[in-house]
Order: C-alpha cells, then sequence, then structure tokens
C-alpha cells in the first residue's frame, strides 16, 4: 500500500506539461491566458478568441498563439465570403484586390504562422501576423473612405495583432521533455482502496 | 520559446474538452456558428487565385492620377521642397505644398500633388505583372521562384565556390525548409544545383535548418547544421558529402548516428541553433559555438570536438549580452590588424583581433563587437563594452540579417553573406511567386583607421558585370537642387560618387549643441532639409520624380567644429503604391580628416546596396517602384541642404545580367 501511495505521490507531483486532462490533475494555470493577453493590443479581442477554445486552459504560450492563428484564419474565411457574396453584385476593382488580399492571407501567412510556431520558430509567425493585418488595412484603404467591408477589415486586424504580440511574449520555461511517462500509464490501474 | 511542449499534446486531453482540430480551415470549430465545407473551400480558393490572377494580368491598367506635369527643364531645376509631418509620423505621412524659396536665384517651383499615407484614404495602387516582374534582380543570387532565407555553409572546394541557402521548395512563405545549392567560379554567377538536404529524417523533419561548413586541414568538409526534429526540438546534426572526389557536391551524407548535440540542461529546446564553423584550439581540439538565451540574455554556448560526432560542453560562456535576446546565427571569426586580407577561422595571437556577430531574433538585425578572444578562459571581450554585441554597431542598417562569413583561402579574404527579405506585402510575394535575395558577398576587414568598425566591400569580381561607364566630373549643386545625370536607363548600375561641401560655405554654418541629433530612422528622410545634409543621388527615379529614392549623406556641424554625418537611404517615396515599406534606414558614418564623403551604390531592380567610406556603413534596401521601372529610370544628383552647395563627382557604370540558372554540364562556367 505505501508503494502505491508513493506512486500516486509522485505521479501528483510530475511536471503538469505532461499530464492529461484528468480530473485529478491541475491543468496549466488560468492566469496565463490574461497575462499573455495582457501582452497583446487588444485584451478583449485576445480574451474573446482564446476563452471561446477550450483548449486554451491548457495550452502554453506557444498553444495559445496557435489557438489564436486558427482564430486569424477563421476570419480571413469569414471575409472571404463576405467579399465573394459582395462580388455577385457587379465588378470592384476594390472588391477583387481584397479577394487578393485575403487570399494571400490564407496560402501563404497561415501557413507561414503555424509552421513558425510548431517549430519554435517565432518570428515567422510574429511577421506573418503582421501582414495579415497589413492586408485587412491595405484591403481597407482600397475602397477610399466607402469600404463595404468595415467591420470585416477590423476584425481581421484586431485578431491579427494580437496573434503577433503572443510569440514574443515570455515563455513559460519549460524543462526538456522527460525521458518517459510511463509511471501515469498505471495511474488508471491502481486500485481505488490505498 | 522555451517551450518543449508541442501542440499535438492539446490533442491528447480526452476528457470534457473539444480536441482543437489541426487543419486550418476548419479552425475556430467552437468559436464559428457558420462551418465551411472543406471541398467547396478549396474551389473558393481556386476562383479567387484565378480572379487575381485575372486582375493583375492587366485587367487594371495602372492610373495616372496625379501624374507629374513637369517638362525636362522644371524638373532640372526643381526644388523639393515638401516637408513631411510631425518626426513621429513616419515618412510616409502627408505631403503639403512647396512653399516658395526665393534664396536660389532662377529656380523655379514645382509643388507635387498630395499623396496619402497609408493610414488614411490611400489611393489603392494596383500590381500589374510588368511591375511585378521587374523586381527579379539581375545579377543577385536569388532561385528560380519560391522562398529563400539564411546562407548556410558557404564554402570554396575544388575550384568551385559553394552556396547553401534556407529553401522553401513549396511556396513564396517560409515553411517546409530545406537546403537549396548553388555553385559559382567567381561568388557572382551562378549555377543552381538539385537540393543538397531535405528533411528525410526523424530530427530534421519539421526542418533542415541553418549551418555551417568547416574545411580540415586534409581538404575533408564538415556540415553542421540545426535540425527541427519531429517535435521541433533544435538539435545539431552532421553530415559530409558523399563522394569527395565530386568539385560539385551534389550529394550529402547524413551521419547515421545523428543528432550530435541535443539542447543542454537549462536551455530551452526551441532556443539551441545554427553551429559556426570551428576552429582549433591550442590543445588541438575543434571549437564551435552556438547562439540561445536564458531569459532575456543573449548568450554563446561552446562545445569541443575532435571527431565531430561527440562533444564535450565547455563550463561557462564564450560570451553574454543581457537583454538582447535569442542569439540566432552567431558568427564568430579572426581578423587583421596589421594586412587587408582575412585570415583562417583558428588564427589567433598578436596582430589578431576577433569580431563576435550575432542576429537578434528580437530585432531581426546583425550585430557585430570587435575585441579579443581568450582562449584560455575561452571568453570574448569586446574593446568597446557600451557598444557590445547586439547593442552596438551592425553589419548594415537596412535590411539584412541571418549573415554569416567564410574563409576564402583561395584569395585570403573573408567574405560576408547576408540575406535580403522581401520589404512588399504577402499578397505581392504570392502574386511573383517569390521572395528574398542574397546581398552581393562582402569581403569583411578591419578598419585599421579607426580600429573600431570593420569595412565591407562588394567583391571584387562584381566589377566583371560593368559595361559602359558614363563620368561625370565636380556637377555644382546648389542648395534645395535636382541635376540629371545622363547615364541612359538606370535600372542596373554600379556607382562610385564623392561629394565635397564647398568650403566657405560650411564656415559660415552655424553649429550645433547636440551634433547627435540626427537619426535617419526617424527624421524625414530627404525631404527634411539641414543646413548641412541631405545630398547625395537619387536612384530609380522617374523622370517627373513621382517616384524615387534618395541615398544620402546629412552632416551636422559641433560646436568645436567638427562634422558628424549621418548616411541614409530613404525609401518613402520609392513607390507611389502604398502596400510597401516606406522607411529611411541609415546610421553614423565615420569620416576622417581629409576625406571626402564618398559612396558606391549598386542598384539592380528592387535591391540598392549602398556603402559609404569604403565600407564604413553600409545599408541595404527594397524598393518597389511602379512608374521608375524598365526604361524609365533614371539617375539624379541632388542637395536639399539650405546653406551649402555641393560638388559631386562619379562614375557610373551600366551592370551585366550574371545569367544565374541551372547548372548545364556543357557549358564550363
Amino acid at each position: 500500500m505505501k508503494t502505491i501511495t508513493l506512486f500516486f505521490l509522485i505521479a501528483l507531483t510530475s511536471s503538469p506539461s505532461t499530464i492529461h486532462c484528468r480530473t485529478l490533475i491541475i491543468p496549466n494555470d488560468a492566469n496565463l491566458i490574461e497575462s499573455t493577453c495582457r501582452r497583446t493590443p487588444n485584451y478583449n479581442v485576445c480574451i474573446q478568441s482564446l476563452k471561446s477554445n477550450p483548449a486554451s486552459l491548457s495550452a502554453d504560450v506557444r498553444g495559445l498563439a496557435l489557438i489564436m492563428v486558427k482564430v486569424m484564419a477563421s476570419k480571413a474565411n469569414d471575409g472571404i465570403n463576405i467579399i465573394r457574396e459582395l462580388q455577385r453584385s457587379g465588378p470592384s476593382s476594390a472588391l477583387n484586390s481584397c479577394a487578393g488580399k485575403y487570399n494571400a492571407i490564407l496560402v501563404g501567412d497561415i501557413p507561414q504562422a503555424t509552421q513558425a510556431l510548431q517549430g519554435g520558430n517565432a518570428k515567422f509567425a510574429e511577421s506573418a501576423a503582421n501582414d495579415v493585418a497589413n492586408e485587412a488595412t491595405f484591403c481597407e484603404n482600397g475602397f477610399a473612405g466607402r469600404s463595404p467591408i468595415t467591420t470585416q477589415n477590423n476584425v481581421m486586424r484586431d485578431v491579427s495583432v494580437v496573434t503577433a504580440a503572443i510569440p514574443s511574449s515570455p515563455t513559460l520555461h519549460h524543462p526538456p521533455p522527460p525521458p518517459s511517462n510511463s509511471l501515469l500509464s498505471f495511474i488508471p490501474s491502481l486500485p481505488t482502496t490505498l | 520559446m522555451g517551450s518543449s511542449t508541442t501542440s499535438n499534446e492539446s490533442n491528447d486531453i480526452p476528457c470534457s474538452y473539444i480536441p482543437v482540430p489541426d487543419s486550418p480551415d476548419a479552425a475556430g470549430a467552437a468559436v464559428e456558428p457558420r462551418r465551411q465545407v472543406k471541398g467547396l473551400f478549396v474551389i473558393f480558393c481556386g476562383m479567387l487565385v484565378l480572379i487575381s490572377l485575372v486582375a493583375f494580368n492587366g485587367y487594371y491598367r495602372a492610373s495616372n492620377n496625379g501624374h507629374e506635369q513637369a517638362s525636362l527643364a522644371a524638373a532640372l531645376t526643381k526644388i523639393i521642397v515638401e516637408e513631411s509631418g510631425s518626426e513621429t509620423v513616419p515618412a510616409s505621412s502627408r505631403w503639403q505644398q512647396a512653399a516658395s524659396r526665393g534664396v536660389s536665384a532662377g529656380v523655379s517651383e514645382k509643388t507635387n500633388r498630395l499623396f496619402s499615407s497609408s493610414n488614411s484614404n490611400g489611393e489603392m495602387y494596383p500590381w500589374n505583372n510588368s511591375m511585378l516582374s521587374w523586381q527579379r534582380t539581375a545579377f543577385h543570387f536569388q532561385p528560380e521562384k519560391n522562398w529563400m532565407n539564411d546562407p548556410n555553409g558557404p564554402l570554396y572546394y575544388k575550384g568551385w565556390y559553394h552556396f547553401f541557402y534556407q529553401y522553401n521548395p513549396n511556396g513564396a512563405i517560409w515553411g517546409d525548409i530545406v537546403w537549396g545549392h548553388a555553385i559559382s567560379r567567381d561568388l557572382i554567377h551562378w549555377q543552381h544545383l538539385p537540393l543538397a538536404m531535405v528533411a528525410d529524417q526523424w530530427y530534421d523533419k519539421n526542418g533542415v535548418w541553418t549551418g555551417s561548413a568547416t574545411i580540415l586541414p586534409n581538404g575533408e568538409i564538415i556540415m553542421l547544421y540545426t535540425g527541427s526534429t519531429n517535435e521541433s526540438v533544435q538539435v545539431q546534426n552532421l553530415a559530409y558529402p558523399a563522394d569527395p572526389s565530386d568539385p560539385l557536391l551534389i550529394d550529402w551524407v547524413k551521419y547515421p548516428s545523428n543528432p550530435v548535440l541535443f539542447p543542454p540542461p537549462g536551455i530551452g529546446a526551441t532556443d539551441f541553433r545554427d553551429p559556426t564553423t570551428a576552429w582549433l584550439t591550442s590543445q588541438g581540439k575543434w571549437r564551435i559555438t552556438i547562439g540561445s538565451k536564458l531569459n532575456k540574455t543573449g548568450i554563446a554556448l561552446v562545445y569541443d570536438t575532435v571527431d565531430f560526432k561527440t562533444y564535450e560542453k565547455i563550463e561557462g560562456l564564450l560570451h553574454a549580452v543581457p537583454k538582447t535576446g535569442m542569439w540566432e546565427c552567431v558568427d564568430f571569426f579572426p581578423v587583421s590588424k596589421e594586412v587587408k586580407n582575412g585570415l583562417d577561422t583558428s588564427i589567433n595571437g598578436a596582430g589578431v583581433k576577433h569580431v563576435m556577430k550575432v542576429s537578434l531574433d528580437d530585432d531581426r538585425h546583425d550585430y557585430y563587437a570587435i575585441g579579443t578572444y581568450d582562449e584560455k578562459n575561452v571568453k570574448f571581450i569586446a574593446d568597446d563594452v557600451k557598444n557590445d554585441v547586439g547593442i552596438g554597431l551592425r553589419y548594415d542598417y537596412g535590411v539584412f540579417y541571418a549573415s554569416k562569413t567564410f574563409f576564402d583561402d583561395s584569395k585570403a579574404r573573408r567574405v560576408l553573406w547576408g540575406w535580403i527579405g522581401e520589404s512588399d506585402a504577402e499578397y505581392a510575394d504570392v502574386a511573383k511567386g517569390w521572395a528574398s535575395l542574397q546581398g552581393i558577398p562582402r569581403t569583411v576587414a578591419l578598419d585599421t583607421k579607426t580600429g573600431s568598425n570593420l569595412l565591407q566591400w562588394p567583391v571584387a569580381e562584381v566589377e566583371s558585370l560593368r559595361l559602359r561607364s558614363d563620368e561625370f566630373k565636380d556637377l555644382k549643386a546648389k542648395p534645395g537642387s535636382v541635376v540629371p545625370i545622363d547615364v541612359g536607363t538606370a535600372t542596373q548600375l554600379d556607382i562610385v560618387a564623392e561629394f565635397e561641401i564647398e568650403k566657405e560655405e560650411l564656415e559660415k554654418v552655424t553649429s550645433e549643441s547636440n551634433v547627435d541629433k540626427y537619426n535617419c530612422e526617424s527624421s524625414g528622410g530627404a525631404a527634411q532639409r539641414g543646413a548641412l545634409g541631405p545630398f547625395g543621388l537619387l536612384v530609380l527615379a522617374d523622370d517627373g520624380l513621382s517616384e524615387y529614392t534618395p541615398v544620402y549623406f546629412y552632416v551636422v556641424k559641433g560646436s568645436d567644429g567638427n562634422l558628424k554625418t549621418s548616411f541614409c537611404s530613404d525609401q518613402s517615396r520609392s513607390s507611389v503604391a502604398n502596400d510597401v515599406v516606406k522607411k529611411t534606414f541609415g546610421s553614423f558614418v565615420p569620416v576622417l580628416e581629409g576625406e571626402k564623403f564618398s559612396v558606391r551604390i549598386l542598384v539592380d531592380h528592387s535591391i540598392v546596396e549602398s556603402f559609404a567610406q569604403g565600407g564604413r556603413t553600409t545599408v541595404t534596401s527594397r524598393v518597389y517602384p511602379t512608374r521608375a521601372i524598365y526604361g524609365a529610370a533614371r539617375l539624379f544628383l541632388f542637395n536639399n541642404a539650405t546653406d551649402v552647395s555641393i560638388t559631386a563627382s562619379l562614375k557610373v557604370w551600366q551592370m551585366n545580367s550574371a545569367f544565374i540558372r541551372p547548372y548545364n554540364p556543357d557549358q564550363s562556367n
């Protein structure tokens, strides 16, 4: 019984980053979302975007950034759809230009940001997210004050400036990957009586 | 990013959480009520790409709104008098109309149209195929298409210069990185070879990243490079030529027991990359350094090895500088105090200084410091700690990153490569199908006259591209004047110019209390007039001066009569398009007693590389004119100072193409 207790205690105190969601184990600090968002230019957009994705509660900073990239992609999809709708009403050089810019976001910036974050090369994610904000701005400017998609462009820009700010946040210093988590696989099979 | 966990971990969460989908197009499943069916999405994308192609294949012509009405006579005596807005507003801010300047007699005024910034109701400038394809360079290294970044493993072997580079075979963005490869006899005429290394091992699955070559005394080539593993951990790997008797070094072998180095304890799994060329220690071992960080302190780790397969981590750090952040692409090499030649990486001793160079991840600039290498204590000590690595001098004050030197023993010189990224929007890169250039390789040597900076100069072989030249002696430019330099078209040029300020006028100029006050980057560029500047050249200009790129000197006279000179390149008027970078780059440049103001400029379509005072300060910039292209590009001399005239002498060569192309065994060179 003492051995079992010992195993249990060791498992409980193991690095949180290796522990999957189990009802007994503490997930990553929920304050991470708030402290990360405070470092971005738009706290509210950041919080709304992240909290709408439950994975954010157990994500590290890089995971949060990746969630923001997915939000960015989703907003870009919205943008393309709205532009397509509007293009049905007739040709417009500004709309066509916007379509090209939103397309570049989807085929260029989003894949670059995703791969850069996954690979730990944050600056390419930052420059991609910054470019997204630029593309939305250029799209908006093309209408010379009479844009039918101002709301969409603003949303795109807000989400992307938040995304750009996250990779440069100080990251939690995680230790190198542990040799194995074989101890944890014992937990489900531990008898409940100790 | 010190985290060693991967995003895949979130997919392991089994209980109350919805797994995060992997693919971006199904993104935000929990956020958006509306979902896209993947197939429809693909069709949408395809149609939009088609629409974009039609749009910029000339369907929308360049507009002629606000086109300059200037005649050549007016242009000859045109005043550049536009004041930009406040100094906190970037140079792309609104132009105002010219004020009357009666000082320079006989000068007619020219008002410029208003030019709006990208922050207000900008005139959207549609790119067309002609403008985009003009941007490709004639004599700068670039692959036929797609994305490139860091230079890798440059070396000279069996009569060929080899150049490797970070390359994305799949698109004009960073990603899927592998090693491209090219060869040349002269560092200028390049031929593309097949990819040297691809991401075919678990330890470089997520990227075959930057590395350096070491050539052993017996001629053996060692390549060390960073791999991003299948779990995105940064490790160091060994590779070598499959066939050392093949001078083209086409095939490469990865050491079967890779990786040879893992991130050490205390170092983040994604903070460990870009191993250097090795140098010999006095104990006969090979030593390398790898950049990293501890919190916000940039550091250089040290490893010794005998066989490049097993390594001993040396205690301590070669160098560290607080608050500089992650050190990428560290370079460490000796320079001679006595001779102009370069030195083999292993040289040390009297008559030798050492240079430590880093690429700062945080600001994407390359910095260096000159100092001494204390071999016994494994320490680099900067001569001037106030200007230590990462807080002092930069190789280049424009677009120039991830640079790397190698010792070319065939010509006893140290040669510097630098990655020149784009300064346009992703949309344009996707449309034109490529992104990034390499700078013209430069020799690097200690400036023995100042002792406190390096000199960089384009390798002599670039001069083999020079075609006919035009020489202009003692051209005089009064305050507020623009003088056309008639060289025909001006898109591929090598310019060498010297300027002098009229001595008597200089003596009358009031001195300033703060001689350091001018800063290229926060200035109003060439439109901000001072008593003694700006003056220089307008490159990639059109006749009507609606687009131009000033490369200039700005001099400030101090209370002791001494002059402090800045050297800048101003991109704010380089294009009427609003989706390009419009900054001004530059820095101070030492000008010694008796020296004229001298500059060399290489103009090659969308890249301008400028070298002041023999290479003491350099600025590389990317420009994307829409009108000053092809036969419409011109060159002008200008003087926008208020109090002094300048005299300029220059020689301008038309530059041939380097005909960079895929390797053809039937052609000898």
